[in-house]
């Protein structure tokens, strides 16, 4: 993968690459609270199928995952097993966050033990809203998961560290700096 | 002259004794292999959820299991405080989250009952009906997933299919699929669609057939009966002892329902029902009580379409909810046992406090005492049939 590390992806190899991906989604699921059966239905369910959209539901652990749905409630117990497990999943990796709890904390906005938000903690590429979304609001997620990989420019700075597996920094104003992936090494201090 | 006393002959037999002791013990030691700790969860897929279960193993073999609950703890009973008495019926859907529209009919009995309000007997029937049918949408579910859990996929997609089925008919009268918050305290929403009737007598036909088709495919299968008869037996005095309710105690022996033996409530008077029971309490037995009560369902869902009354869906209810002084404990027969909400009021729009007790909560605390000398594998097989729900336990 010389060429991905350096950036210089032929245009074609590039499709081909994000096609190959896009139909290839091995899915984490992490079923937390009633979203958790809607995916359920989504996954198992004859009338909806999501295999057919290319996504394989069966890892055998998060290590072998593209993909985590984070599927209800995030209560402030769980946070940090979400934080942990997502650092366990390989570069490059997409997260889609379904239902107003994981979303934005939902009906329990003034709980004293939910999280608002799952974004808090790890990033969010997708948002389904719904409480719980129906089983065709994930499907759709899905597809948009995979218009935005088939799209994905290797060139990009950010994209390249993902594919890298190296630290990716998000600045967010409103909260402190997150830091993805293995923690960057202090710089030396110069000694004065 | 003195005189040495010979020495007695030493006791061979004693020191050989005691080196075959000596022997055993550090073959003991050396062949000791300390307690194993096997931790389920929170994240796994054999606890319905956000289970954790912490396990202490001697080879294959549990001697103590640990239940470690809180990770779907949302703080139920504080919001409640925070909230008036409609928006709580919002809340509260989301309990037990595979039974939604059971969970408010307490809730909203218990309201009425301090307003002083009767609902119609019209709205009373389509509760009921409504209510049968968010069993008959668990069950189906339990019914899939019991197979998935002793490793059979195919059971999972019947169930799930069944499942839509009824949920198509709730999607219908209520305009929510999941979580319906139909019901209004004096009443209903809105009078059941035109048509629903004739399509709700179908697709009890379907389910039905469903029934069938499950007991061909699941109660009949040879690895499911050795993967489940004898394993996790609940004795009824242990069970009533532990609180478990609903369905497990039913499959122990015990024969208590509350839609026949607590307080009357819905349409449940008016019915001919028969209560399930199973003498043997084990996860066989769980799972054939829920088969049959589905059936049941079934049964009152068309004598209830047979006897549904005309007239008005709502009684008179002031604009803004005001519920006076008081204290009202309703309970009632929920898909996974007996559930009851307390409420206090101090005569505002928003009740004081709120005491739930739910089903699942104490089902599950009888694990510590079931899981004690069952095999790995079996541990999966009696969470499966004892079927809870996360937001049940946690709240």
């Amino acid at each position: 993968m010389g060429l991905i590390d350096k950036g210089r992806t032929p245009k074609p190899l590039t499709w081909l690459l994000n096609y190959s991906r896009k139909y290839s989604l091995w899915m984490f699921q992490w079923g937390l609270a009633c979203c958790a059966i809607e995916m359920g239905a989504a996954l198992a369910s004859p009338r909806y199928d999501m295999m057919r959209l290319g996504v394989i539901p069966f890892p055998a652990s998060p290590r072998q995952a593209d993909l985590v749905v984070i599927s209800g409630t995030v209560t402030d117990k769980m946070a940090p097993a979400i934080r942990r497990l997502y650092e366990q999943m390989p570069d490059p990796k997409y997260v889609i966050s379904m239902g107003s709890c994981a979303n934005c904390g939902g009906p329990y906005w003034d709980s004293y033990s939910v999280t608002k938000g799952v974004d808090q903690i790890i990033p969010v590429d997708i948002y389904v809203p719904g409480c719980p979304p129906r089983p065709e609001a994930l499907l759709q997620a899905i597809v948009m998961l995979q218009a935005q990989i088939q799209n994905e420019g290797i060139g990009n700075d950010q994209l390249q560290k993902r594919w890298r597996g190296e630290p990716v920094v998000i600045d967010d104003p409103h909260t402190a700096p997150v830091v993805l992936g293995p923690k960057p090494e202090p710089t030396a201090v110069p000694v004065v | 002259m003195s005189t040495t006393e010979m020495p007695s002959a030493p006791d061979f037999e004693l020191e050989r004794s005691a080196m075959r002791h000596l022997a055993d013990a550090q073959m003991n030691v050396e062949l000791d292999t300390g307690d194993m700790i096997l931790n389920l969860g929170p994240q796994h897929p054999a606890t319905h959820g956000t289970l954790r279960l912490v396990v202490r193993l001697d080879g294959e073999r549990v001697i103590a299991a640990d239940p470690v609950i809180g990770y779907m703890h949302r703080g139920y009973e504080k919001l409640t405080e925070f909230r008036t008495y409609p928006q709580i019926t919002t809340l509260i859907n989301r309990i037990d989250w595979l039974s939604s529209f059971a969970n408010e009919v307490p809730f909203v009995h218990a309201a009425e009952q301090l307003m002083g309000i009767e609902a119609p007997a019209r709205a009373q029937y389509i509760r009921t009906i409504l209510t049968e049918l968010s069993r008959i949408a668990t069950f189906v579910l339990f019914l899939g997933e019991m197979g998935l859990q002793v490793g059979a996929l195919t059971p999972a997609f019947y169930g799930f299919r069944d499942r839509e089925h009824v949920l198509n008919l709730i999607e219908g009268a209520t305009g929510g699929r999941f979580h319906p918050n139909f019901n209004r305290i004096g009443g209903l929403k809105d009078d059941l669609p035109w048509g629903w009737v004739s399509e709700t007598r179908q697709v009890m036909q379907l389910v039905l057939d469903s029934c069938d088709q499950f007991e061909d495919l699941v109660v009949g299968n040879e690895i499911f009966l050795s993967r489940t008869r004898g394993i996790g037996i609940i004795p009824g005095d242990i069970g009533t002892a532990y609180g478990v309710s609903g369905s497990n105690l039913r499959a122990s022996g015990v024969d208590w329902d509350l839609r026949r033996d607590g307080v009357p409530y819905l349409a449940y008077p008016d019915l001919d029902f028969k209560v399930w029971t199973h003498a043997a309490g084990d996860s066989f037995a769980r799972y054939w009580v829920r088969l049959q009560e589905t059936r049941e369902s079934v049964r009152m869902v068309l004598q209830l379409l047979d006897g549904l009354p005309a007239g008005p869906v709502m009684a008179k209810v002031p604009r803004i909810i005001k519920v006076p002084e008081g204290e009202a404990w309703v309970e009632t027969e929920n898909p996974l046992g007996q559930m009851g909400y307390y409420i206090v009021s101090k005569g505002a729009t928003g009740p004081f406090r709120v005491k739930i007790r739910s089903a699942s909560f104490s089902n599950v605390s009888i694990l510590p005492w079931l899981l004690r000398g069952v095999y790995v594998p079996d541990v999966v097989t009696i969470l499966a049939s004892l079927y809870f729900i996360l937001g049940d336990i946690d709240r």
